[in-house]
């Protein structure tokens, strides 16, 4: 195996370690749920990614055979990120009472948030 | 050189996982323990992929991929039966 590559793939699990670290320390020390959202969501994805592609890259320079599942992974869990951030906020949202006094208005006159209106009547469900 | 850097990935993922297990037991709403859980899932995903790398054997990527859907879904449902009570209507 060629020392660039290594090289590459060490720096690739390094990056990556970190940005799972970073992730997690976020989560821990961030005050409220919406700002603890930023940082799972965001770094440890990233973080995994890295080490998904570090994988791939140790697969192809050492073992000489190219492997589709990092990738397949990494495009699942960065498609899935955002649709899981978004139903934790709604369900936060949705649970806390305080938290929705807070809420600033919304910036359409008349309409209030989307997820508080209740079903319209001629709604096809 | 990839051994160092894997006993450090090790090290960074198990930091992480013990953090999250932090935020799963002192969470103050149940989301925050949603989310805690979620981002397990992540690092174990993460740990998995390492120990592939460490055993040089891809036989853990089906296991890593079934952890991502398993996880996912189940962070929807959960979230899905606090918003409404119910999972499938």
């Amino acid at each position: 195996m060629n020392l660039v590559a290594e090289i590459a793939i060490s720096a690739l699990i390094v990056i990556g370690s970190v940005f799972l670290l970073v992730g997690s320390i976020g989560l821990v020390k961030l005050p409220n749920l919406m700002m603890r959202l930023h940082a799972p969501t965001k770094s440890t994805t990233l973080g995994v990614g890295s080490i998904l592609v570090a994988s791939m890259l140790y697969f192809l320079f050492v073992a000489g055979k190219f492997s589709f599942h990092e990738l397949s992974i990494t495009i699942f869990l960065f498609l899935t990120a955002p649709i899981t951030a978004n139903f934790v906020a709604k369900a936060f949202l949705h649970t806390s009472d305080d938290v929705q006094q807070a809420l600033p208005p919304s910036a359409t006159a008349g309409v209030g948030w989307a997820t508080f209106d209740p079903p319209r009547d001629d709604a096809k469900l | 050189m990839i051994g160092y850097a894997l006993a450090f990935g090790f090290a960074c993922a198990s930091i992480a996982l013990l953090l999250n297990l932090w935020r799963l037991s002192i969470g103050p709403t149940i989301a925050d323990r949603v989310l805690a859980v979620d981002t397990m899932v992540i690092n174990t995903i993460a740990l998995i992929m390492l120990y592939g790398v460490y055993e040089s054997t891809t036989m853990h990527f089906e296991g890593a991929l079934l952890f991502a859907m398993v996880g996912f879904v189940s962070t929807v449902a959960y979230c899905k039966f606090i918003l409404r009570g119910d999972i499938i209507e």
